[in-house]
């Protein structure tokens, strides 16, 4: 799109010409994932995720839908059409399990997607909004995965549910009619279940609409890269199609075994056990965790055990929760480094790798675990480090540090001085 | 460049505020880490492994075994716990005909309307029909039983970590504790109408050892019915209840990943050849 070298669309036959006058959607489409999209050539795998994500999310939404025909949201017999899709609708139960699991695999690769994003620094100008957007996204993921979690409505779905509304109740004066009116109720029933259910099936088509948004947004500037050097001329880049489509073809294959495996042969190692009991008020689960993509939020939360200057803890969890994932809004103007990419960061790698992604799996851990030393005293230092290492570490090495030498451009990162390679003659004969 | 600047200001206050709240946390709790007595947790089992026939990507039903497992459930469990989401007509899949499985269903009684009256009666089951509760109502099933409601079996073992090994080994493990731990922990001493059982969380469970003597079924097929022979079978009998696609589910994968596998690799090769013309000659 921004590239002078880009391909132009040409119709082939009387009917894309015909489409092309009047909408231009072939256009449309080969301009963002086609040949008229030039890349970076330096992309590594960790650029597949983008894709990735969006193929999980497709996936959500088809079997969604699917589910959603057989599935009654009533706390009467919500457990029960589950069991039915299970055990009386045909293919029901690999529908089912490549919902649950494909919310897994849909947070895993944009985990990977948004420490990319860290590690590359994607969020960095002119990149802005395309990280803004790709927050908000992360946002609706976390508030739909939660609501799709309760619909079962099995144990952990019931106390999750009470639990993630009642921090609500931590707001000072109106936290408890805040609660009730989100809930419909004192405690989670059918009121509950049905609005969940009506926002479960609205969401993701929001999260899609903010999909279009942030992939419009990418092509403002074009994609980052490894080096973090921009785009200087065409040598620089690769038609999306077919050098990265055939990329990402390769990645999704990977990806879908990984998936299938996980569907096929261990489709409840990522789910508890307790949600397969009807849900009931009465009885309280040793343990209630969330679905493991919260786990480190879940520890942030419970982190805070103690009151602080009249400040209740549980006020303070809740602050540090929301402000653990809302702080990444303001990342782009966080970190002030002219040098984008990781690589050329000596000091932002070290607490990259050694701060910022132990305590990432420390919050995990212990996100998962009971409440109960020694992991709440380390979920109180990891959760320390998260908010030095993005509040504080990051502006100031950003100020402090002395990068390492950039290359003078993509090209000469990746090929060096191989003409041929830079304009594409390095083919063998018999291709 | 100022505003940025303090954009950058509030944030490392922000951050360092934060840090310090947690922190103030790690040492009150430190604090009462070094200085207090934690209860310790009673010390249960894991459940043991025993190799079920579809255990693993390959595992297939032992349908003899399934239908010895139904045999204990009918004569054993089903005097307290429901089944409540398994139909008699999926016990086609257990290896009986069609004529049996109606046979089967017409000896248990299923709640019904009598035709000429309107009122609730019992008539003999139906194929569609579903395993009948034991208790009318939740109320009576607690009256009946100290008040500790007998849970539904249908998903008891997709209910339980591990499920299958521990229903087994539940169900063969009860024991009188040992003096050990009662010298360590007295308050593992099993209650009045409690019973003590070592993979129970908390050691104690209300549920009277349904399984006590060799014999108490008699098996069709001549297998001895040994306490954990029989525990064995109703666990794997189970395991079909929470899952009967489990071994289609299995069978299905295969297939799946063989294709996958085969399109990745040829996906792999197209990127390849597809980036030779634009990748530096290795020198």
């Amino acid at each position: 799109m921004s590239f002078p070298w880009a391909k132009e669309y040409t119709p082939a036959n009387g009917f894309t010409k015909f489409l092309d006058e009047k909408l231009p959607l072939p256009r449309l489409v080969y301009n963002a994932v086609g040949a008229g999209y030039p890349v970076p050539r330096n992309l590594s795998y960790f650029w597949n995720f983008g894709v990735l994500a969006g193929f999980f999310l497709v996936l959500q939404i088809v079997t969604g839908i699917i589910l959603a025909m057989h599935y009654a949201a009533n706390a009467q017999v919500a457990f029960a059409t589950t069991e039915h899709i299970m055990r009386n609708v045909n293919w029901g139960w690999l529908m089912r399990y490549a919902h649950a699991n494909g919310a897994s695999f849909f947070f895993i690769v944009v985990y990977l997607h948004i420490f990319r994003g860290f590690y590359y620094s994607s969020y960095k100008a002119p990149r802005e909004m395309i990280w803004l957007l790709g927050v908000t996204i992360f946002l609706l993921m976390m508030a739909t995965a939660f609501m799709g979690y309760v619909l079962p409505w099995g144990q952990m779905s019931f106390w999750g549910a009470k639990v993630i509304t009642g921090l609500f109740g931590a707001i000072p004066l109106v936290g408890e009619p805040i609660q009730i009116w989100l809930l419909g109720g004192y405690a989670p029933d059918n009121a509950a279940l049905n609005r969940f259910f009506s926002l479960h099936f609205l969401l993701p088509f929001v999260i899609a609409g903010f999909v279009i948004l942030h992939i419009w947004a990418l092509h403002i500037p074009g994609s980052s890269n490894p080096t973090g050097v921009e785009i200087k001329s065409e040598s620089d880049t690769l038609p999306f199609h077919p050098y990265y489509t055939v990329k990402d073809g390769f990645g999704l294959g990977v990806a879908l075994i990984l998936f299938m495996t996980m569907v096929f042969f261990l489709p409840n190692a990522l789910g508890h056990p307790d949600n397969y009991i009807e849900a009931n008020p009465l009885s309280t689960p040793a343990h209630i965790v969330p679905e493991w993509y919260f786990w480190p939020f879940y520890a942030i939360l419970r982190a805070f055990t103690v009151d602080f200057l009249f400040i209740p803890a549980k006020l303070l969890g809740v602050i540090a929760m929301f402000g653990s994932i809302l702080l990444w809004f303001i990342l782009p103007w966080l970190d002030r480094s002219p040098v984008r990419s990781g690589h050329y960061r000596p000091l932002f790698r070290k607490f990259f790798w050694f701060g910022l992604i132990p305590a990432m799996i420390v919050l995990f851990i212990c996100g998962g675990a009971p409440a109960e030393e020694p992991y709440v005293m380390l979920s109180q230092l990891a959760t320390a480090y998260y908010f030095l290492h993005f509040l504080v570490i990051l502006p100031i090495v950003g100020q402090i540090e002395k990068p390492e030498p950039l290359p003078y451009s993509i090209t000469e990162a990746v090929l060096g001085s191989d003409k041929k390679a830079v304009l594409g003659e390095n083919a063998s004969p018999a291709v | 460049m100022t505003k940025l600047l303090s954009i950058r200001l509030v944030a490392i206050i922000a951050g360092l505020g934060f840090a310090l709240v947690a922190l103030y946390s790690f040492v009150v709790g430190a604090f009462a880490f070094l200085t207090e007595e934690t209860t310790p947790h009673l010390p249960y089992e894991d459940p043991r492994d025993f190799a079920f026939s579809f255990d693993g990507p390959a595992g297939k039903w032992d349908i003899q075994q399934l239908q010895r497992g139904l045999k204990v459930y009918d004569e054993v469990c089903s005097a307290c716990h429901s089944l409540k989401y398994v139909a008699f007509r999926n016990l086609s899949q257990l290896g009986y005909d069609e004529g049996q499985v109606k046979a089967y269903a017409a000896s248990k009684q299923v709640p019904g309307i009598d035709p000429n009256t309107g009122e609730a009666t019992t008539r003999p089951g139906l194929p569609t029909d579903y395993f009948p509760s034991p208790y009318p109502n939740a109320v009576a099933a607690a009256a009946a039983n100290n008040n500790a409601i007998p849970p539904d079996l249908s998903l008891i073992t997709k209910a339980r970590g591990d499920g299958t090994n521990y229903v087994a080994s539940l169900l063969a493990g009860y024991q009188e504790p040992s003096a050990e731990l009662l010298a360590e922990h007295p308050e593992a001493a099993p209650g009045p109408g409690l019973y003590h059982n070592p993979y129970f969380p908390n050691l104690n469970l209300a549920m009277a050892p349904p399984l006590t003597s060799t014999g108490q079924v008699t098996y069709d097929d001549g297998t001895e019915a040994t306490i954990e022979q029989m525990s064995i079978d109703v666990a794997a009998f189970l395991t079909w209840t929470a899952e009967p696609t489990l071994v289609q589910r299995k069978q299905t994968g295969w297939p799946v990943l063989i294709f996958l596998l085969f399109a990745t690799v040829l996906a792999y090769l197209s990127k390849n050849q597809i980036w030779a013309a634009v990748k530096p000659k290795k020198k």
